[in-house]
Parts: structure tokens; C-alpha cells; sequence
């Protein structure tokens, strides 16, 4: 799949409020669908509530960043959306199941399979080498130690790192570490790459080729979330999700929040 | 994660380690360590007794008859001690008796032992064990010449003084000297060596090549025995069946001869391999309880330290959990994971000690007369407790690694 991001299929306002309102399990289609997803913190007797009621929806192969400024539950939701964490009201269906009130060995298997994270700070195991770092998931499946290095050494190839298999994390640059954790996310070839401000810890140039990276994988089909609070990085993907105070504020093309962006002025106007 | 994968993993993590690793298994190690020395020795000595000291210095299917035991761990009480040295003696005359008690085909011998000042004309005077003996104490005691001969009939008794002498003696008294047809005085009387015996080596250090043997009707007798009794009478049954029936025989023929009322309990002792070695197995109780107390305490404290650096590791891995955690490692591979890591650590504590128990074992025998013997099972078991110890102490580590939350986990550098 090579086609262009104009002719890569973006859900409607409508299908997605027909999707989240349904009270029966979605379609294949749709990814991710969150209805009315809410969860509140107990911080010292005080109750924080980080998320009062979301419905996102996502279908196949959409390219969508999720942005807010901090203290908006754009973190909590990406800790729910990675099954990290559990609501305390809502449902959330991913790829057909519904995590939500799934106990932590089932959520470890959701993670496992269906999850590939990219974390700002890579989250690589600094002792161990660039393929084992990858082979980490495969290890988690119960995959045997052939495949599990073929995969790996397949996986770390596509992201042109086939000539640093055994570099260990501190013998890397920045945008290489995180391109050993882009190939740990899609080793296991999961439902959706889960990217947590991947450019958050990489000069601007190291970003532009991490966001090349993750154009390129959305253009052959993988579904991409990205959290982030950049608008320059967040205008990358195809579709923005904005969250304010728990809430979604906007949720529209790349095209319209950019344009929203520029008429505003900056990025001020929507909370950023 | 399959079993493997967490060994190698274990593995690693002790390899990047090393020198933590090494402290880490101390504990153990010292534990295992004494445990397996303690065993070695314990059953060295055991399997000693049993093949070497009982066979050299009882015989095999032999019983003797004294006033009270030799070996063995003594009278119990000063009473029982008072009662046995007011037994009456046992005699050369009693003898007769006892030979027409035992069945037929058993080998009788007396016994009479001192130890007395021998000298030569090259040589200083030093003391022997000087033996007077008669009957077939050679072919129960399993003597037999290296030269020489032993003694005939007639010589027996007759009484000639003549010696049959032990390698010991015969390199002393006779240095780069044939002894065979030379005099050995003892106490000032001269005997003629006719025979030296086969190194016969050392019990507990004690030697028993440091003997002179002669006739029980020569004068030796009345150094070893002034007062014309006897140490003992020894039986040999032809038989391992016929042994019980020879006791129980030599048994009624003196309680007889000593008018005793069956009222009355035995005022003499037979002893055999059997009644000298029950003293030992009071002794290898004692030693393996107190033997093994120490090493336990090692085990506990090696125990401890393994649960603390366990602890430690879970506390400086817990960014690495976070990881495994949100790539899908479930509670239970965490928590194999670090038991896994624990026990191998343990275990390789425990093989180390294993190692080192038997060097101390070997140095043990080498430097002291104490035989060592390293037992297999002693190893299989030092391996499993090692893996038990480090099982034990990693549950609590590893429990509390599981139950981490992933979000908090990550977010812990």
C-alpha cells in the first residue's frame, strides 16, 4: 500500500458518533472505540478527575494524534488506550475486544499482541543489544528463540537499522535508540503503534526522521496514535484529537487544525 | 517466558554483576561449605568404623569375652563403673570351658596386652605393645607374616620365647638389619623374632604396627598379665549364624561356673563389632546434629542476604519491569523472573560450596587423622537446598516485583 494521505479513508463525524452511541460491540473496522470513558484519581483524599467521559472512535489504518496541554488526561487516556490502565467508567473496545474490565493478566496479553509502544524516553533495557531489546515481546509470546531473532533481525531491518543488531542502546544515537523501539513496537505486528511525545527527547532534525518513520508505516496500512503536545509533530498525522480537561475539544482532519491553527494564529487559542 | 529464558536471563544478570554476585553468595557458599565437610566426615568416619576399625580391631563374626566392654563410650555412671571393676577377672583357666562351649569350627584365642619397654643393641629402648597370646589369634586378627613365620604348636605350648613383631618395630630395633633369628629384649628378657607381620597401618592415628607378639606360656605373660588373668577371650564362629548360638553357649557356660541366679545379670561382657560400633552411631548423631547446626546458620544468614539483594535488584529494576510489564510481560513471568534469578544464584552459591566443602573435606583427612568421605547424596543435597534457600528468600523480592503497577514502574527511572 503506497497510496497517498489524501486517499487513505478518514472516518466521518458521523460514523464515529454512530460507532461510540451503538450499545453493541463495533464493527472490525473500527480499532479503538471508547464510550464515555472516565477515570479519577484518588490523590490524598482529594479526587481528580482525569477523564469525565470520552468517546473517541478509530478505525483501521488512521493516522491520529492525540494532543492537550498537560493536566488535559491526554496521558491517562494513553495509558488506557495501551491497557496500562483500566477506567473507572466506560467501555473500551480494541480491535473487537472489550479491554475495559479485563484483570491485569488478560490486559499483559492485550499489551503483548495487539500494543506496540514508543515511549519519549525509548524505554530500552540499556544491557541488552538492539535485537534483544526487539526479541523482548516475542520472548513475552511464547516465541521460540529462532524465530523470535529472525523476527527481530526483519523487524530492526525495516527500520534501517539491520547493520546495528548488536549495538546496545548507549552505543546508538538518539534517533536510532528510538528506531530500536519503532521495530520492539511493530515486532509483534500489533493493532496499533501507541507513540508517547516520540519526538520529545530528539533534536528537531532526528524528529523530522522519526515522523518520516511513522509516515511511512501509516502509508502501508499500521495504525498510528501519537500523543504529543507539539503542534508541529501533532500536524504530521491525519486526523487530531484535542483534549481539554478531561474532555474532547476538537476532533477534525489534519487539514482543519491547521487551518484552525493559523486563522488563531498560534497555538494559544486551543489550549496548547 | 519459558523456564530457559529466565535461567539465561538470571545468568546474564549475575555476569554483568559479578563481583555483587560473588558477596551475594557467600553466605550459602560458607553454609554448603561446612555442610558437606561435616557430612564427608562424618560419613568417613562411619564407613571407617565399619570396615576398618571393626574388622582390625574386633574381627569379623568375632565376640569377646571380657570383664567389661573396651570400646564404646565407657560406663555410663560412676556406679556402673564401681560395679564393673568389682567383676571377677576373667582367667586363662576359664579357658578350657569356654572352648568346649563354642561350636565346633570356632577359633578361640586369649588375649593379654601391656604396653612394655623393648630394647636392642641398635637401637634406644622404647615402648611396644606387647602382646602374650595363644590359640588362633593370628588367623582371627587375619595377621600374617611379611617374613618369617608364626609360631608352631609345640612353641605355643611350650611357651619358647620367641616374637612374632610388627613392621614398626621390626625397622626400629632392626634398623637396615634382617630382624628374623636376632633377640628383642622385653623388659630384659631375650626373644628370638621369628616373623614380621604385613604393615597393618593406623587406626585414628594409632598406629598398629607397634606390636611384639609372643606365646602366652613365654614369661611375656607375666608382664601383661601379673595377676595370671586374662584381657579377654577371643571367639570367632565359624559362621555368621553360629555366632549368636556361640554367645548365648559362652554365656551359660560362666554363669554357671559363677553359681549366678538368673535373677542375676551377666558380671562379664562379650563384645562384638556390633556393641563397639552402637557407641558410634550415638556419636554420628551427635556430630551430624551439631555439625550441621553451623552450616545451617549459614544457610539462614546466606538466605537473608539473597532476600536483601533481591530486594535491591527489584528497587533498581523497577524502570526495567515497567518495560517488561507494558510489553506484555505478565505478574507471573515477573515473578518467575527474579525467583528464577534467586534460586540460580543460590545454587551457584551452593556449587561453589560444594567445590570447597570437599577441598576442606580432602585438607580435613590429609592434615589430621580424621577420615573424610564425601557422600553423593550430601551433594544432591547441598544443590537442593541451595535452590530451596534461594527459592525461599526470593519469593518475597519477587512478589513485590510482580505487583508493581506498570504506569508507576515506567515512570520510575
Amino acid at each position: 500500500m503506497t497510496s497517498t494521505t489524501d486517499e487513505i479513508p478518514l472516518s466521518t463525524t458521523a460514523e464515529r458518533q454512530a460507532v461510540t452511541n451503538g450499545g453493541v460491540a463495533p464493527e472490525k473496522d473500527w480499532v479503538i472505540v471508547t464510550r464515555g470513558l472516565k477515570r479519577e484519581y484518588d490523590m490524598g483524599g482529594e479526587i481528580v478527575r482525569a477523564l469525565r467521559g470520552v468517546d473517541v472512535a478509530i478505525r483501521r489504518n488512521e493516522y491520529v494524534a492525540i494532543m492537550g496541554p498537560s493536566g488535559s488526561g491526554k496521558s491517562t487516556l494513553m495509558n488506557l488506550i495501551g491497557c496500562l490502565d483500566t477506567p473507572n467508567a466506560g467501555e473500551y473496545w480494541l480491535n473487537g475486544m472489550l479491554v475495559s474490565g479485563m484483570h491485569e493478566d488478560e490486559l499483559a496479553r492485550v499489551r503483548n499482541k495487539e500494543i506496540g509502544f514508543v515511549f519519549q524516553t525509548f524505554n530500552l533495557l540499556p544491557r541488552a543489544s538492539a535485537l534483544h531489546n526487539v526479541e523482548l515481546p516475542l520472548v513475552y509470546a511464547g516465541v521460540p528463540g529462532d524465530e523470535r531473532r529472525k523476527r527481530a533481525t526483519e523487524a530492526l531491518t525495516r527500520v534501517k537499522l539491520g547493520d546495528r543488531i548488536h549495538h546496545r542502546p548507549n552505543e546508538l544515537s538518539g534517533g536510532q535508540r528510538q528506531r530500536v523501539a519503532i521495530a520492539r513496537a511493530l515486532v509483534n505486528t500489533p493493532a496499533i503503534l501507541l507513540a508517547d511525545e516520540p519526538t520529545g527527547n530528539l533534536d528537531s532534525a532526528t524528529s523530522e526522521e522519526i515522523m518520516g518513520v511513522f509516515e511511512g508505516l501509516a502509508s502501508e496500512g499500521q495504525t498510528v496514535i501519537m500523543v504529543t503536545h507539539e503542534p508541529d509533530i501533532a500536524a504530521h498525522a491525519r486526523r487530531v484529537i484535542v483534549l481539554k480537561d478531561g474532555m474532547i475539544e476538537s476532533d477534525d482532519r489534519r487539514e482543519n487544525f491547521r487551518a484552525k491553527i493559523h486563522s488563531t494564529g498560534g497555538a494559544s487559542k486551543i489550549g496548547i | 517466558m519459558p523456564f530457559i529464558e529466565a535461567v539465561r536471563l538470571a545468568l546474564a544478570q549475575i555476569r554483568v554483576q559479578k563481583l555483587k554476585s560473588f558477596f551475594t553468595l557467600l553466605g550459602v557458599t560458607i553454609g554448603v561449605m561446612f555442610l558437606i565437610a561435616v557430612i564427608s566426615i562424618v560419613q568417613g568416619m562411619s564407613s571407617y568404623m565399619e570396615n576398618d576399625f571393626a574388622a582390625k580391631m574386633l574381627g569379623v563374626n568375632t565376640f569377646t569375652l571380657r570383664r567389661f566392654p573396651w570400646f564404646g563410650d565407657g560406663a555410663q555412671s560412676e556406679a556402673e563403673w564401681r560395679q564393673w571393676v568389682r567383676r571377677p577377672r576373667i582367667y586363662h583357666s576359664d579357658l578350657p570351658l569356654v572352648t568346649r562351649a563354642v561350636p565346633l569350627g570356632s577359633r578361640i584365642a586369649v588375649e593379654s596386652q601391656e604396653f612394655l619397654i623393648a630394647a636392642t643393641q641398635w637401637a634406644r629402648p622404647k615402648q611396644v605393645e606387647a602382646h602374650a597370646v595363644d590359640g588362633d589369634y593370628f588367623a582371627i586378627k587375619k595377621y600374617d607374616v611379611a617374613s618369617g613365620r608364626l609360631f608352631t604348636n609345640q612353641e605355643a605350648d611350650l611357651g619358647a620365647p620367641i616374637v612374632v613383631i610388627g613392621d614398626e618395630v621390626a625397622k626400629y630395633f632392626f634398623p637396615n638389619l634382617n630382624p628374623i633369628g636376632r633377640d628383642l629384649r622385653i623388659k630384659g628378657i631375650p626373644y628370638r623374632v621369628i616373623g614380621i607381620l604385613e604393615k597393618q597401618g593406623s587406626v585414628f592415628g594409632l598406629s598398629l604396627d607397634r606390636v611384639a607378639i609372643a606365646p602366652y606360656n613365654s614369661p611375656m605373660h607375666r608382664f601383661t598379665n601379673p595377676r595370671g588373668d586374662v584381657d579377654g577371650i577371643m571367639v570367632q564362629a565359624p559362621t555368621p549364624n553360629e555366632m549368636d548360638e556361640a554367645m548365648e553357649s559362652v554365656r551359660e557356660v560362666m554363669r554357671g561356673k559363677r553359681n549366678m541366679r538368673p535373677s542375676e545379670s551377666d558380671n562379664f561382657f562379650m563384645e562384638t563389632s556390633a556393641s563397639a560400633l552402637a557407641f558410634m552411631d550415638k556419636l554420628k548423631t551427635i556430630m551430624t546434629t551439631a555439625g550441621t547446626a553451623f552450616p545451617a546458620i549459614g544457610l539462614i544468614v546466606g538466605g537473608l542476604v539473597i532476600m536483601n539483594i533481591m530486594l535491591v535488584a527489584v528497587a533498581e529494576r523497577t524502570h526495567e519491569i515497567g518495560i517488561r510489564k507494558s510489553l506484555g510481560a505478565r505478574r507471573r513471568d515477573i515473578l518467575r523472573q527474579f525467583l528464577v534469578e534467586a534460586a540460580t544464584l543460590s545454587t551457584m552459591g551452593a556449587i561453589v560450596g560444594i567445590i570447597l566443602g570437599i577441598v576442606l573435606a580432602k585438607g580435613i583427612s590429609m592434615a589430621t587423622p580424621l577420615p573424610a568421605k564425601v557422600a553423593p547424596w550430601s551433594i544432591v543435597l547441598a544443590t537442593l537446598l541451595g535452590t530451596v534457600v534461594g527459592v525461599v528468600s526470593g519469593v518475597y523480592p519477587a512478589k513485590r516485583a510482580a505487583g508493581l503497577d506498570p504506569i508507576a514502574a515506567l515512570r520510575k527511572e
